[in-house]
């Protein structure tokens, strides 16, 4: 079956099975690797990309339910590694192996569209999906704070230059 | 499997032989590194003539950080700016490294010297050939940031490559090392070599390679351990989409009565389709029936281990492993008697990334793309079970997602190489699905202390006495002997033997049917457990404070080998001060308090002490968590150490309160995360202090160590909130859950 997915601001059409989860047609189909495997059913939430800027389980999603919706992953997060999820978690040296992060800055990025400036509670809301093994947790809660710091600067930055 | 590549399984898959083979005089003396040709400054050093300067990373990087310390110690050295050096990682090649392995905390110990020699010979030789250019005496020369001066004169690394590049590499045991005072890379935080490709998502991880014309494999293995496949539809799975082949893996099953550490290939399915998810969608539909090979194992469960268990505290034991004085007397004597049994679970490892590997079989050449702990061990099996020879094996060592002890074991090493055969030499990854990892783990295994205890009319503890139940069967060739399962057996020197005048360990073991291997802080991570916690209930029945009962212990012990008081004494004392434990622990509301407990591992020191609050529902809520560890003179990456220390304190919670894995009718019954909980986010610790005793001692590792005293300060503030004493992991079990 065909499906024409808009990924990262590109259109692709892949012929996969419907019920292929999105995860797949992104990791072995188009090459995006960012997006991780880790448990299939939901729980540690490494598969985490964008659907019109919410955070999903790709691992969940099959391919025939995406449609028309915007798909984000890591790769188009920012084009260079600059979204200020992207720098914090570099400023703090977050990750230990690294393999969860992606999902976990995906998870973080959504939370910080929403809500700019979260408290610890807000974090362990929007974070509690995401498991780290190696127990980076501590770390990863200061890095949303860095980067919402981060973030706003920037804005009141650029208000600042119109002004 | 030949002698050496022995000797590194072994040690390195049980947490005790490898202490015993990386004693402290031994790494004291120095000059020991681990087995291998002596390392030479040309396999590890490149600089363009630029001047950029290529440092070659050895060891497997699971997490740990070893990409980062192994290099840094080499650029401290060779005297380069660490911001213009470029890490990169090597292949596994005998000839060229030594110890290329992870696993027990031995990267800092067994490196700590030879790869500062190898900086410090790269720099020599620069050295040496600024100085013939300039007619000067190489003693007349210094350096910095990659360049060597003298007199006046200045000269980039880069100018000089040419030179070095074909010069004999210098004595390195003669050189002399930087004095620490003048470290500029040791010591200062240097973040992750490959964390700009975490953070963008690049293509790092084993299950990002990808070859043309690669078929991704999804292998099948029958629930119960040795289980032989009878019949298979693998015409019906053939004809599925996507499925390039099916094949059924034939194997011989195991017959030792112990299951060997690392069995290697096993019988089973293997699926190829274009895709991971063809592959595993056709597994879905795939219908095997097994032939147990090892029929024992059908009646086995979690419910008969307890019953045996039970059975066996109330024999005589099977064997004695430890005796000092006379503890039966001594506990007749004593004024007060304490008895308590202890339990704890099978757990698994599941790092994040599931186990795989790519592997591409051509004209009887393997090369291989994954991770292990053991490469060397993982090139072993290729070799044996393929039939092919070392020089034919090229492995890549890729990063891993996490390893924890499970990629010691290597058998998805060799299921992609011989699947790749078997399928007509296509290059194949094969990935596992967590539910592959989950029930073919080779798991921490459970076990059973009972536990008795005298003290004297001064609350001073004078016996110990320990039954210790295990997974085993007599020795074959010497039954006076036990042969426990892998990373079940407690040595005769545990804790508190030497520290108390009569101590007794005596063991007794019955049959298994699944793995066991090393899981983070092998032994440790139960037995802290157990000691800390019954340490503790002495401390209470003495009347006495937890420090200072713990204190007590201490000064009555010796100073090595193995555990050297004087430096547990000062990590307590540490952690006592910095958690304000004198006072605070008394002051604090009802339902809050704190919990102690120290505990030595791979040549580390660690005491620990966490405030926890519990409500009348047994929810348990973390506070805070002090850890003070001495782990010798210098912290090499003080980034990378407390982001490992956290870890280690955050995996010990997870095993604490939720994880287990149970065995039913001979196969394992969780099959993925939800069934073996992990810390998360909300039930993270706000703080983590972490603190160093700076000690004379030259730097020992951190993964392992800081892990074993949370569980029980965590179990010994509980007590001290609810007057409940757990004896029994998962503390879930106990009624408890996160808050």
């Amino acid at each position: 079956m065909a499906y024409k997915l808009n990924v990262n601001g590109q259109s692709h059409t892949v012929d996969v099975p419907a019920d292929m989860p999105l995860l797949w047609v992104l990791r072995d189909v188009l090459d995006l690797v960012g997006t991780k495997y880790g448990c299939g059913i939901g729980q540690c939430r490494a598969c985490t990309v964008h659907l019109n800027g919410k955070p999903v389980q790709s691992c969940l999603t099959p391919v025939s339910t995406v449609g028309t919706q915007n798909v984000t992953t890591i790769e188009g997060l920012s084009a260079d590694g600059t979204h200020p999820v992207q720098v914090a978690w570099q400023e703090i040296d977050v990750p230990q192996c690294g393999y969860c992060q992606v999902g976990q800055m995906m998870s973080a990025a959504a939370l910080l569209a929403k809500t700019p400036k979260p408290n610890d509670h807000d974090i362990d809301a929007a974070m509690n999906g995401n498991l780290c093994r190696c127990g980076t947790y501590l770390r990863i809660r200061a890095a949303i704070h860095k980067a919402a710091e981060l973030s706003n600067s920037s804005k009141s930055a650029s208000v600042a230059q119109k002004e | 499997m030949d002698r050496r590549s022995f000797l590194k399984a072994t040690a390195l898959a049980g947490g005790g032989v490898m202490l015993g083979l990386y004693t402290e005089p031994e790494v004291k003396g120095q000059g020991r590194g681990p087995q291998g040709p002596p390392p030479d400054p040309h396999n590890y050093i490149k600089v363009a003539a630029d001047g950029t300067v290529t440092i070659m990373a050895k060891n497997p990087e699971v997490g740990q950080g070893v990409r980062n310390m192994l290099p840094m110690l080499i650029a401290e050295e060779l005297d380069v700016d660490w911001k213009n050096v470029k890490v990169e990682q090597t292949d596994y090649v005998e000839s060229k490294y030594a110890g290329q392995s992870a696993g027990g905390s031995t990267a800092t110990p067994t490196n700590w010297n030879p790869m500062r020699q190898v900086g410090a010979g790269g720099r020599a030789m620069f050295i040496a050939a600024a100085a013939q250019k300039w007619g000067v005496k190489p003693e007349d020369c210094t350096t910095a940031s990659g360049k060597v001066m003298a007199n006046g004169k200045s000269i980039g690394y880069g100018e000089l490559a040419a030179d070095v590049a074909t010069m004999p590499a210098p004595n390195l045991a003669n050189l002399k090392l930087k004095d620490s005072k003048d470290y500029k890379i040791i010591g200062h935080s240097q973040p992750g070599v490959d964390l700009k490709k975490i953070v963008t998502g690049k293509p790092l991880f084993v299950i990002d390679i990808k070859l043309p014309g690669m078929q991704y494999a999804v292998f099948q293995k029958s629930p119960v351990f040795g289980g032989k496949v009878a019949s298979a539809n693998l015409d019906e799975i053939k004809k599925m989409p996507g499925i390039k082949n099916a094949f059924v893996v034939e194997r011989p099953v195991p017959t030792e009565k112990v299951l060997p550490g690392e069995p290697g290939l096993e019988n089973g399915v293997a699926i190829l389709g274009e895709t991971w998810w063809h592959a595993q969608a056709a597994r879905k539909k795939l219908q095997v029936k097994w032939d147990l090979g090892r029929p024992e194992s059908a009646g086995m469960s979690s419910t008969l281990f307890a019953q045996n268990a039970e059975k066996l505290s109330k024999e005589a034991p099977q064997w004695t492993i430890k005796q000092d004085g006379d503890a039966e007397g001594a506990l007749k004597s004593a004024a007060k008697v304490v008895e308590a049994n202890y339990s704890y679970p099978f757990i698994a490892h599941g790092p994040l990334e599931p186990q795989g590997a790519t592997a591409h079989y051509k004209d009887g050449k393997v090369e291989i793309w994954s991770n292990s702990q053991i490469p060397g061990r993982g090139r072993a099996l290729v070799r044996d079970t393929l039939g092919v020879q070392d020089a034919d094996i090229t492995q890549h060592m890729v990063r891993g997602g996490g390893g924890f002890g499970r990629r010691l074991m290597n058998d998805y090493f060799v299921e992609a190489a011989w699947i790749s055969k078997q399928a007509g030499g296509v290059p194949v990854k094969l990935l596992w699905a967590r539910e592959d990892d989950m029930t073919h783990d080779y798991y921490r295994p459970g076990g059973f202390q009972y536990l008795k205890a005298g003290l004297d009319g001064s609350g001073k503890l004078v016996a110990w006495q320990n039954h210790f139940i295990s997974y085993g069967a007599p020795d074959p060739s010497d039954p006076k002997k036990p042969n426990f399962v892998a990373s079940g057996a407690m040595g005769p020197t545990e804790f508190p033997q030497r520290f108390i005048p009569n101590y007794a360990l005596h063991a007794s073991v019955q049959p298994l049917c699944i793995r066991t291997g090393a899981l983070r802080a092998p032994s440790s991570n139960a037995f802290a457990f157990v000691i800390q916690s019954f340490i503790d209930e002495l401390a209470h029945a003495a009347g006495k404070d937890p420090v200072e009962f713990r204190m007590d212990i201490l000064n009555s012990g010796a100073q090595g080998p193995g555990l050297v008081a004087d430096r547990m004494k000062s990590a307590l004392q540490l952690v006592a001060e910095k958690s304000d434990w004198a006072k605070r622990s008394k002051s604090l509301p009802k339902g809050t308090a704190m919990g102690v407990a120290f505990h030595f591992s791979h040549m580390g020191y660690f005491a620990e002490v966490a405030e926890v609050a519990v409500d009348a529902q047994k929810k348990v809520k973390i506070n805070k968590i002090w850890v003070a560890a001495d782990v010798g003179s210098q912290i090499i990456n003080p980034s990378g150490a407390e982001n490992i220390v956290q870890g280690g304190v955050i995996d010990g919670l997870s095993e604490m309160m939720s994880q287990e894995i149970t065995v039913a009718n001979g196969a394992v019954v969780q099959n993925n995360y939800h069934q073996h909980g992990m810390l998360r986010m909300a039930q993270a610790p706000p703080v983590i202090e972490t603190h160093y005793v700076k000690s004379t001692y030259p730097p020992t590792g951190l993964g392992e160590p800081a892990l074993p005293p949370i569980l029980p300060a965590v179990a010994n503030a509980i007590f001290t909130a609810t007057g409940v004493r757990v004896r029994q992991l998962p503390i879930s079990k106990s009624g408890f859950s996160w808050a």
